[in-house]
This record gives C-alpha cells, structure tokens and sequence, in this order.
C-alpha cells in the first residue's frame, strides 16, 4: 500500500529511508547521448584484443614504436618547478607570462603589437577552451552575428559554437575530387556571406583534411575577407606541427596581420607540446588599442570566472619556463621538427606502399596533404571494413592520423587500405 | 573599373594601406579577382576600427579585486583577508607535505604520460572522490547510482551541473541561499537557469533565520533546484545544527526540491572530513536524488590547479550511466576534457592510506589554526572592549567570519588600517595569524567606535 501511495506521486513523509526502487528519477527521459565520434574511437581500439591493432584515430602523437612521447623539454621543465612554487589560484587571465610568450609565438617575436599592447589575451583550457571562451564572447557582443565554419571542421567546432548559442552556417573548402582546396567556392562562400560576418580558419595543417590553402590564396583569402568588413578567427592548434617550424606556419597570420585584419586566435599546446592532458592555450582578440585590449581582456576574463573561475597552472608554468629560457626553447624547437619530421616521412612510406601494391587510385593527396591528418578520401564502409577486417581504428570520415603511423606498421596500413579499395 | 581606397585615420594602418594597395593593384591585373569596389563597412580593420570598439571594461571581481587593490598597497601592516585561500602563521601559502609527496612520485613515474583524459577524467580520481563524500560504504555508490565526473574546482563542477540542469531538468530556477558565494549566481546564469534566493542568514543574531529558510524553500514551486553550502557557509561561517538539516531534508523531499550541494571545504570545516559530510550523506541515506560540486582547492590546497568532481545521484543505475553520458555533451564543447595533474595529485594521495591519513592530519592542523584564530581575534575584541556581541566569531565554521561590518567600517579600515577585504564584511580567517590579530583588532574597535 505504501508503495502503491508513493508511487502515485502524492505528498508523503518521506523521512523513513526509502530503498532507491520506490523513488523515481528525474532523470529517466534522459536519452543515453551518442558516443563522441573523436574520442569514441580510442575507447574502441583499447577494447580490441588483437596484436594487429592500429590506432590512426584521435589526433595525438606517437613515436615510431607507437607510443606516446613527452618531450625531453617537457620534462626538464617539470624537473625545475617541482616542489619549488606554490598553488596559488592563478589570475582569471591565468598565466601572464606564458601568455606573453604564447603572443611571441603567434604574432611575431618583435611585433610591434605585442609592444603597443593592443591584444587581449587570456589563458585557455587548450584549443577547445579558447574556441569556446571566444564563441561565448561573440554572441555575447555580437549577438545577431552567425559564424562560419570551413566544410568540413574538427567536429568540436560545431558543438562549441552551438553550445555559446550562436548559429552556424557553412563555407566551402574541401573539394573531395582533387582532394584539395575548392578555393573558387570559398572565395565565393566569403563574398557572399554579408558584410562583418565571422570566419573560422584553420591557421595552419586544417584538420580533419591536411590540406591548406598556399600562401598565394592565403593573400587573396585575406584580400576577400577583408573587402567584405569580415572578422577572422583563427584556429591554430597545429603550430610547428605542420611544417616543423612555428614561424613559417604562422604565415597565414602574419598576412593577415600585414593586411590589417583586427583577428582573434585561439592557439593550443596540446600537439606541439605534447600537453594534451594539461589543457594549456591561449586566446587573443587584437584590438584598436591598449585601452580597448583592457576592455576586452576584462570582458574575457568575465566569462571565464563563471565557467572556472581561473585556469589550471601546472601546464602553464611547463610552457612558461621551456618559452622563457633559450635552451629549453631551443631543444623545444628541435622537438617539434623531429615530430612534424616522422610525420612527413610516413606520408611519404604510406603513400610509397600504396603505389607500390599496384593501387589503382591516386595517393598524391597524402603527401600533399599537410600536418597531423589526411584524409583518405575512404568512405565510412571502406573505414568499417578496416576495422571490422583489420583492426585498424579511425574516424568514419576516412581521416587517418599520420601521427598513428610507424615504420611497424605502414606497410600492414597500406596492405589493408588497398584490400578495401581495390 | 579600380577599387578605391579612403586614407586610413590612424596612422598604424598606413604601411597596411600601402601593403593592400600593391596587393589590389597586383590582384587587379588578374582575371580571377572580380571587379567590385572594395567596401570598408564599419567593421572592416582597414579603417582601425574593431569590431569589439563598443566592448566597455569590466567591473574587477569584487572577491579578486581585493587581492589586486592588496597588492598595490605599499604599507608594511597590510593584510589580505579577502581571497580564501590558507595562508600558515607566517602569512604563506602552504602546499602540504603530502601533495609534495605526490607531486615526486608522480614526477620520478616515468612511464606516465600527458595524453588526453578521457571527457569525464581519471575513473579512479573520480570513484574515490565519490567515496570520500559520499562515504565508502555508501549504498548509492554500492549500487552503481551515482555518476562522478571530474571537473576544474567547485566552480567548473557547478557550471557542468547547472549546464546539465538547464538541458534535461522539467524546472530552470536555481534557489539559492541569501547571501551566498559571490560568484555563484553568474555561474548559474550563464548555464541557462534563473537565479531566486531563500532566506538564510540573520544579521540581527548573525546566525541562522531558520524561520525564514523554511518559509521560503516552503513556497517554492515543486521540482525547484535548491543550492546548499554542505559545510561552512560562504561567506556566513553559518551552518544549520544536524537537526536543522534533517528539518531542512524533510521539507526539500517533501516537495521534490533538487538538492545541489556545494562541496567547498570538506574536512576544513571540523577538521573531520566524515562529519563535514553529513549533511550531503543524510540527503543521500534516504534514497532520493541530488547534485554534489566537490572542490579540492581548500582542503588539499591545490587552489590553482583546479581540481574537483560534480556527483549525480541517481535512483537507478542505467539512469547514472545515461546521466553521465549527457554530462559528457557538455564538457566536451566547453573544454574536452579535464586537466591531468592536479586530479593525479588527488588520486595518489586518496589510494593509498598512509598518504590519505597524513592528508587528514594536516588538514585538521589547517582547520586547528582557523579555529584557533577565531578564539584569538574574539578574545582581544573582548579585552578591548569592543562594543557589541562578538560570539558569531567563534560560533561560525569554516575559512570566513562574517563579520557584520558594514561597507562604510570595511571602506575606513581599509583606509586607515590597510586591511583588505571584501566590502560584504566577509575575513577570511586563513589570512590571520598570532602576530596579525591585534592590529586585526584594533581595526575593528576603531571603525565600530568611529564610524557606524
């Protein structure tokens, strides 16, 4: 009887300890969400038992014996702030110096910006927490604005900028015939898009693609966008990745800094250094002038406050000690290369492999391609026949993560990508 | 037909104007450029115009301000009671024995590495947080009911709730306790919810207005989410007695009030981290539903690494699992996933028990001294004569007194006395030591005596 009365829902004295099955929840229309696409996949190779399994999935890197690295910069780094600093909260903007050095990196090491303090800077929980920090702030000063987002994008763009509420609409940049850049569509896209509306670029190494406009479009790009009064974000999660060295995959941004652009980046050093799980970036928003960067940093830092108060230390202090002493930034800069190195050497085994096992396609976008990701150009069946037949484990978009590529298992990888597309 | 050009007005953008003009000119020769008017709107770069040039500067954070206005001040007495953030006899921050302890065995591991957290953190930080509030023996645990997500402190652990709450919850109002944490109410905004308050804390007895909690959680509307302080009141030091929280349980389940409870200074405020969580077991013993942000800023003193967890407690199993997979929906488009080190400084210290009862020491030598210097700042406002009752001193909790200061009192000692704290009354008593009390003091007497 008591049962049957509770479950009616009828206001009873609830003081005796009811077991959890004679309350319901409040919970039970939740729908079990699907699987995030990116991240669903490691989860699905770590639960794989076979020997032959190859994880070209998620976007982190792996040395050629497939295992994840920390930089011997990193390293030294934490050697010397270990027991020395305390745990203070961080400012809201989180770590001054390591945004200092962040700017050098992205804006030039002498550049007259970052002088006349014209940017707006704060510390960011990574590339994503940059991104996000900054979609919040468009819709709230912008708040009839739309953001355009490249065709197609790291699929996280999409829940960011859906989750700061602002809409999103699209523009061309992938051409899945040449597996290139259908430049003429997005030159369109950027003229047809009315005047002030925000882009989103990939600064350098467009992921999920590799593939990147040269410098020539980059010029005409920042020509287009800035005829039409549109503001420019960046994202540059790739810096030093893409081509090993951090000054010429920043050229992009330094055109458009040379055009005048007043552009916003959100940059991470998740790849570059290896601090994936430190959740270390940065976002910058250039300004007319110090006293608007004041206001726009104070603006920043108030929709931080309310998400986490102030950022994480520990990999901000990591990047500020390896940027701010020249040994330990030099060795960092060899690090890079070493990595960006491997990776430009596999796409050239894998596609070496593939022509040499007679395929009948062409692989030339693979070496093409540039930075962490290629895409293959392989539909979501050929990529479930590759992990359903060979345990090997990518996004269903077809993009492979050259960084999971090794010696010990480039030729396994090409074997299996000829079976399925012979 | 040529694009025109208007000379730029600040001068920054004359070598661009001569960058872009060859650029055009070049372009322009080339048949791929169309032949439009170049047309600068207003948010066009061009012109040194940004697109943010009506963005206005933003108010400080009243609570972080007080630091920064500390800083600024050059006087030898100076003393900053506004941020809570423990600071020993000397006036340091302290980073404790057994976090260093962690922080080195971590750092000799040199098998691990810095990958990507999974989107919801460490499981094992993430089950023994669930353990050290929720209790180990906890039956919700024990039925696999609660789902435990990390998150960066109490205030990332708040915002994924909140967040959660304004996706999936049939009600979007958040009532919360009058005052409360400064920061609170913008969490929840910005999450999606509306903000109301219930009645809470009594500035004629400086204690709690019992009458008036219960009146106003009485007449909210059924279902409404109601945010509770689990120990040590911020920025009151007012805590419901145990039976006041069991009333105060009755009535919220009575109603099917949602419980979400603000874990900021477990085993800070007793120095018993069981006891400190009583309030949040009792809600959990009776079957029904809440919400816990837990933060281990204070307690572990790992302020700026941002560790903490949000709990759900479910009444069913499945229903956690698919709570948590919700959760992740959130976190992903706002960070990915949570940052590494500080919750493996958790984790260490939490499975191993030698590591975790050195913690409980330490914590309750930290809990010792705040309660020690509240019986020191009551005894000299005594031995000064101070007018007024002074008892709320050592009958409130927790890091901070809530003084009864008004902002006029808190504006002269400032002034005169060069003591920094929020304009609300509120010290944090971690800032205090033996040393500091007497100037502490006679601040106090002289803006209670001079000014009202």
């Amino acid at each position: 009887m008591a049962i049957r009365r509770a479950m009616s829902g009828r206001i009873m004295d609830r003081t005796a300890v009811f077991g959890a099955r004679y309350m319901s929840s409040w919970w039970r229309s939740v729908q079990p969400a699907p699987k995030d696409p990116i991240l669903g996949v490691t989860e699905a190779f770590l639960a794989d038992q076979s020997p032959d399994k190859v994880n070209v999935g998620v976007g982190a890197y792996r040395d050629d014996n497939g295992k994840p690295v920390v930089l011997e910069c990193v390293r030294e780094a934490e050697r010397k702030i270990a027991g020395n600093l305390n745990m203070e909260y961080l400012p809201m903007g989180g770590s001054v110096k390591m945004v200092e050095e962040t700017l050098k990196l992205a804006y030039g090491e002498n550049s007259e910006l970052i002088k006349e303090k014209r940017i707006a800077a704060v510390q960011a929980l990574s590339g994503t927490g940059a991104c996000r920090l900054f979609a919040d702030f468009q819709k709230r000063f912008f708040p009839d604005s739309q953001i355009y987002i490249p065709v197609p994008t790291w699929a996280n763009h999409h829940n960011i900028w859906r989750d700061a509420q602002v809409p999103q609409k699209t523009y061309h940049y992938y051409h899945p015939e040449s597996k290139g850049l259908d430049f003429a569509a997005m030159i369109d896209d950027i003229k047809n898009a009315p005047n002030g509306s925000f882009f989103l670029l990939h600064a350098c190494a467009h992921n999920p693609t590799g593939v990147d406009p040269s410098e020539e479009q980059w010029r005409e790009i920042s020509h287009h966008i800035k005829a039409k009064g549109h503001f420019a974000f960046f994202d540059m999660a790739y810096q030093g990745f893409a081509s090993g060295d951090p000054e010429k995959d920043a050229k992009a941004i330094r055109i458009f800094l040379e055009d005048g652009h007043h552009i916003g980046i959100a940059q991470s050093y998740a790849k570059n250094m290896g601090l994936y799980g430190q959740r270390v970036g940065c976002l910058s928003v250039l300004c007319e002038d110090e006293k608007q960067a004041v206001a726009v940093k104070s603006q920043l830092q108030q929709l931080a406050r309310p998400m986490y108060s102030n950022p994480p230390v520990h990999g901000a202090l990591i990047v500020s000690t390896i940027l701010s002493d020249p040994d330990l930034k030099k060795q960092w800069l060899k690090e890079v290369k070493v990595m960006a190195d491997r990776i430009i050497g596999m796409r050239t085994a894998l596609r070496g492999n593939l022509e040499k096992l007679g395929s009948p396609l062409s692989w030339q976008h693979i070496t093409n391609q540039i930075g962490m990701f290629c895409y293959s150009g392989l539909t979501p069946e050929q990529v479930d026949r590759l992990t359903n037949e060979f345990h090997i484990y990518m996004t269903r978009n077809g993009r492979i993560s050259m960084a999971g590529v090794t010696t010990g298992n480039v030729k396994y990888l090409a074997n299996a990508i000829h079976e399925v597309t012979k | 037909m040529r694009p025109e050009f208007t000379s730029p007005s600040s001068s920054s953008s004359s070598s661009a104007d001569r960058r872009l003009n060859a650029l055009v000119r070049h372009l322009a020769t080339a048949s791929t450029v169309s032949q439009t008017t170049v047309a600068f709107s207003p948010t066009s770069g061009f012109h040194g115009d940004s697109v943010f040039s009506h963005v206005v500067r933003a108010p400080e954070d009243p609570i972080l301000g007080v630091t920064v206005a500390y800083n600024k001040d050059p006087s030898p007495v100076k003393l900053n009671l506004g941020v809570g953030a423990y600071r020993t006899e000397e006036g340091k921050p302290l980073v404790l024995n057994v976090v260093r302890k962690a922080e080195q065995m971590l750092l000799n591991d040199k098998s691990r590495v810095k990958e990507y957290l999974p989107i919801v953190g460490i499981a094992e930080f993430n089950k023994l947080s669930a353990q050290l509030i929720f209790g180990a023996d906890s039956p919700a645990i024990g039925e696999n009911r609660v789902t435990t997500v990390q998150c960066l402190s109490g205030t990332g652990s708040l915002r994924v709730g909140a967040e959660f709450l304004a996706r999936h919850y049939h009600q979007k109002t958040i009532y919360i306790p009058q005052p409360t944490w400064g920061n609170h109410p913008k969490v929840f905004t910005l999450a999606g919810l509306s903000v109301k308050t219930y009645r809470y804390y009594d500035p004629t007895t400086r204690g709690l207005n019992f009458q008036g909690l219960l009146e106003d959680l009485g007449s909210t509307p059924s279902g409404s989410i109601v945010l509770l302080h689990a120990c040590a009141h911020n920025p009151t030091g007012v805590d419901p007695t145990r039976q006041q929280w069991e009333q105060i349980r009755q009535l919220m389940r009575s109603k099917a009030l949602l419980p979400f409870f603000d874990s900021a200074y477990q085993g800070f405020a007793s120095g018993n981290l069981d006891e400190d969580a009583q309030s949040i077991r009792m809600f959990v013993a009776d079957g029904g539903e809440c919400f816990v942000a837990q933060s281990y800023a204070k307690n572990m003193g790992l302020y700026g690494e941002r560790v903490g967890a949000l709990s759900v407690v479910c009444t069913a199993a499945d229903v956690a699992s698919k709570v948590e997979s919700q959760l992740k929906l959130v976190i992903r488009p706002m960070f990915s996933n949570p940052p590494i080190h500080g919750a493996s400084i958790v984790a260490t210290i939490l499975k191993d028990s030698n590591m975790f009862n050195e913690w409980t020491i330490e914590l309750k030598a930290m809990a010792d001294r705040i309660i020690s210097m509240r019986k020191q700042l009551f005894d000299a406002l005594r031995a000064r004569g101070t007018p007024g009752d002074w008892s709320h001193i050592i009958k409130q909790i927790g890091m901070f007194t809530f003084t009864g200061l008004n902002s006029k009192q808190v504006e002269f000692m400032t002034r005169e006395y060069h003591i920094y704290m929020t304009s609300d009354g509120r010290i944090s008593m971690a800032g205090l030591s033996s040393k500091t009390v007497p100037h502490l003091a006679d601040a106090i007497h002289a803006a209670v005596t001079r000014m009202s």
